[in-house]
């Protein structure tokens, strides 16, 4: 389901979808902007892509790809740690 | 899902993962720099820059079922995590007829909620049941 993409040298990154970044956003609407994301359980996921390595390929994920499965999302601080 | 990059990520899957888990990770290994989508899912951690444990439940629909967080010293508990997407699982099924409680999981009692319930779960469901 993943779209495998061309890696150059540059670090790849991905972020939410659906959100219009305004550079002008002074701070205070910025963190208004974050509070309103908050998670609530019952409620929707944020979308988001995020590159991600995959058996062997660099790919992009997006979260509503995965609609009509169930996910398990699982953050952690940092690669060779434990999980 | 954390900040290291891809590259990174290949790394620890191609020289220590692979070595734990036949074939490496079955799942893609997402890479969050800068922590962008980490914090609109409240998990990151400002003044490390690093993501905590989050763990996120998210169903068919795209509703978020369950959550669970913790510091980084603590590693999670995986058969909770199976068991909570079981149980949910469950309840789907039924379109929610049924309910599980406390220390529910796979061929234990379910309950249904409704008006003969109520003041009734005593009858049905014991405090040993809670526990495995």
């Amino acid at each position: 389901m993943p779209k495998e993409m061309k890696v150059g040298c540059a670090r790849p990154t991905g972020g939410p979808v659906g959100e219009a970044v305004s550079e002008e956003k002074t701070q205070q609407q910025t963190v208004q902007e974050e509070v309103k994301h908050m998670i609530q359980v019952g409620k929707k996921a944020p979308d988001f892509v995020a590159p991600a390595y995959h058996k062997g390929s660099f790919v992009n994920v997006q979260l509503s790809e995965y609609l009509g499965k169930w996910v398990l999302l699982c953050f952690y601080p940092g690669d060779f740690t434990f999980v | 899902m954390s900040i290291d990059s891809v590259f990174v990520h290949k790394m620890w899957n191609d020289n220590e993962l692979s070595k734990m888990v036949k074939g490496g990770v079955p799942f893609p290994m997402l890479s969050d720099g800068g922590g962008r989508v980490g914090k609109i899912f409240g998990i990151y951690d400002e003044d490390a820059g690093v993501e905590t444990r989050g763990r996120f439940i998210i169903d068919p629909d795209g509703i978020v079922q369950g959550f669970e967080v913790l510091t980084p010293p603590v590693g999670r508990n995986v058969n909770e995590s199976i068991r909570q997407v079981q149980a949910f699982q469950h309840v789907r099924k039924t379109k929610g007829a049924e309910a599980t409680p406390s220390g529910w999981r796979p061929g234990k009692k379910t309950l249904k909620p409704g008006p003969d319930l109520v003041g009734n779960v005593w009858k049905k469901w014991k405090t040993e049941m809670a526990f495995d």
